[in-house]
């Protein structure tokens, strides 16, 4: 009982951040329709940056936090600005090759700054031990689970009752018709990749007090793959469930399986999945009228 | 029906359009729209009647078209070649062709968008039951999904959606389009409705020239680019060209002879 708990809370934890990674890349392809395959590299950068600014500048974490997420925003509309928009109109594969050049620049770019040496965190988020019936766990788990639900919330939130996110699902239904309706595409797009950069540094926070920086943080990237497809490539709801499926079963076949099969396993669950319900768990479906 | 003197609400002076740089659709168009008319454009596929909207609306640009000469004036003032955006904020407001309704967001939330440039946010419910007035089905729906409504109900939420936002002048882009006569009387009912009680100046365009031409005040028929005849509904009707043309109306009781073949070489006389 008391691993099935750690598993449980530790598959939790990694499901929250996989979710919140999956969630910044649901936000482009919703509105964009770019497949952005930096966005393990956006989730790194914002790990190096509140290591920066906490450790390297010794800045209390509250301004270290918001100083982050204004940077993260400020890379966003720039990586908008200055690599989306001139492509705004090409191939949709050029874009996403666009996306895999990022990537790579965004890694070379860290690893000038900081080296490709994993930097030990000193933990920011509060890490008591809490009793959970049988089992302790510790408060930063907890922590980012609820500093993700509360993410993914106010997200659904947004695109339901607020102006710019009603905006932005009519501009990821139909381009031209949201620009009959007054709606500035460029902007929205300025306002997709900012938000997902925001997202992707919140989760990069989460990762590196628990875990530290490295580079190899970028993998989160690959790893949101199985949770995107499997919870639907639009759906925030499904970017949420399919983080939690994903994190739940890997820590547990992690734990009661071993032998390494939990880094495989979420792309075994997803073939499972893509078999039954092609367009994921909550994925749009064409809509199609007879 | 309005007085159509003083300076014209729109007007479009031998406006040229080109796509891509090289394809030339419009060759000097011009036409006119006064404060409170229904104007309508008429003629047949490829005349350029989608593109005059779009020029005006400024939806040429992310085609890759633009208006390479002449002038359009809104209100006096030039609007050629302006990002769309900008343009519905002046009052200008375009339904495109084919509806293009929010399919995955709410009957509301279709609305809500048509009203994205508003800045008086506290009368945006005042205007959502007046568009539920004009269609009570969409109110019936408000909360479904607007891909599963039916062509009437998503041309009804088209209309609508521009409503939201209360332009001065509002194109429309055959709202006729694939729907049963009936359902086009009643859409072209709340057209002259709108027309007549919200003051709303409309500039149509269709391929069904008879309807169009019983709610219009004035009407244009484009050929090739260019406007071709213009008149009066009355004056337009009685026209033999139009009458066989657009109308589809031949002398009752008249036998076929050879000489209707010809009408086909009197048709050439306009592309010239």
């Amino acid at each position: 009982m008391e691993t099935f708990i750690h598993l449980t809370v530790a598959g939790l934890t990694n499901g929250m951040i996989l979710a919140l990674a999956a969630l910044g890349f649901v936000l482009i392809y919703k509105a964009t329709d770019v497949i952005n395959f930096a966005q393990g590299e956006f989730l790194m950068v914002g790990a190096y940056l509140i290591y920066a600014f906490i450790v390297q500048f010794g800045m209390p974490w509250t301004v270290s936090v918001v100083l982050t997420l204004a940077l993260a925003v400020v890379i966003g509309v720039v990586v908008e600005r200055f690599v989306l928009r001139p492509l705004i109109g090409e191939p949709i594969i050029s874009i996403i090759m666009v996306t895999i050049g990022l990537s790579s620049l965004m890694r070379a770019i860290v690893s000038m700054i900081w080296g490709n040496q994993p930097k030990a965190m000193p933990p920011f988020i509060p890490s008591q031990p809490v009793r959970l019936g049988p089992a302790v766990v510790t408060a930063d788990r907890l922590w980012a689970i609820a500093v993700a639900v509360l993410m993914l919330v106010l997200f659904a939130l947004f695109f339901r009752y607020y102006k710019e996110g009603i905006a932005m699902r009519a501009v990821a239904d139909d381009q031209q018709a949201a620009m009959s309706m007054g709606i500035s595409v460029r902007r929205i797009f300025a306002w997709a990749w900012s938000i997902s950069a925001m997202v992707a540094a919140v989760a990069g926070a989460l990762v590196a007090n628990i875990v530290g920086v490295g580079p190899e943080l970028a993998g989160f990237g690959l790893r949101v793959f199985p949770v995107v497809i499997l919870g639907g490539l639009d759906s925030i709801p499904g970017a949420l469930l399919g983080g939690i499926i994903i994190g739940l079963i890997e820590s547990y076949v992690g734990g009661y399986v071993g032998h390494g099969l939990h880094q495989v396993i979420a792309f075994v669950v997803l073939v499972l999945i893509l078999m039954v319900k092609p367009y994921g768990l909550f994925g749009q479906e064409r809509i199609e009228r007879v | 029906m309005p007085e159509p003197n003083g300076q014209p609400l729109l007007q479009l002076n031998n406006i040229e359009v080109i796509y891509d740089r090289v394809i030339l659709v419009l060759k000097g168009l011009s036409l006119e729209v006064h404060k409170g008319q229904i104007v309508a454009l008429l003629g047949a596929n490829g005349a350029g009647k989608t593109t005059t909207l779009k020029a005006i609306s400024g939806l040429l640009k992310p085609e890759r078209g633009e208006v390479t000469d002449g002038s359009i004036l809104y209100n006096g003032e030039p609007i050629q070649n302006q990002y769309p955006e900008d343009i519905v904020r002046k009052g200008i407001f375009q339904v495109m062709e084919g509806r293009r309704i929010f399919e995955h967001l709410t009957v509301e939330e279709n609305l809500l968008v048509g009203a994205y440039t508003r800045r008086d946010r506290h009368n945006i419910r005042k205007d959502m039951d007046m568009v539920y007035a004009y269609f009570p089905r969409l109110k019936e729906r408000r909360h479904q999904v607007a891909g599963y409504l039916s062509g009437g109900e998503q041309q009804m939420l088209a209309i609508g959606r521009a409503l939201m936002a209360r332009p001065r002048l509002m194109l429309l882009d055959e709202p006729s389009l694939g729907l049963a006569p009936l359902l086009v009387m009643e859409i072209f009912n709340i057209i002259k409705r709108i027309n007549q009680e919200q003051g709303t100046t409309i500039l149509l365009v269709e391929q069904n020239a008879n309807i169009a031409l019983q709610i219009a005040d004035y009407a244009y028929i484009m050929e090739n680019g260019r406007v071709v005849l213009d008149g009066t509904p009355e004056v337009l009707r009685e026209n033999p060209d139009v009458r066989e043309f657009y109308l589809g109306l031949t002398e009752v009781g008249k036998r076929k002879s050879y000489r209707e073949v010809k009408h086909y070489k009197r048709r050439k006389r306009w592309l010239t």
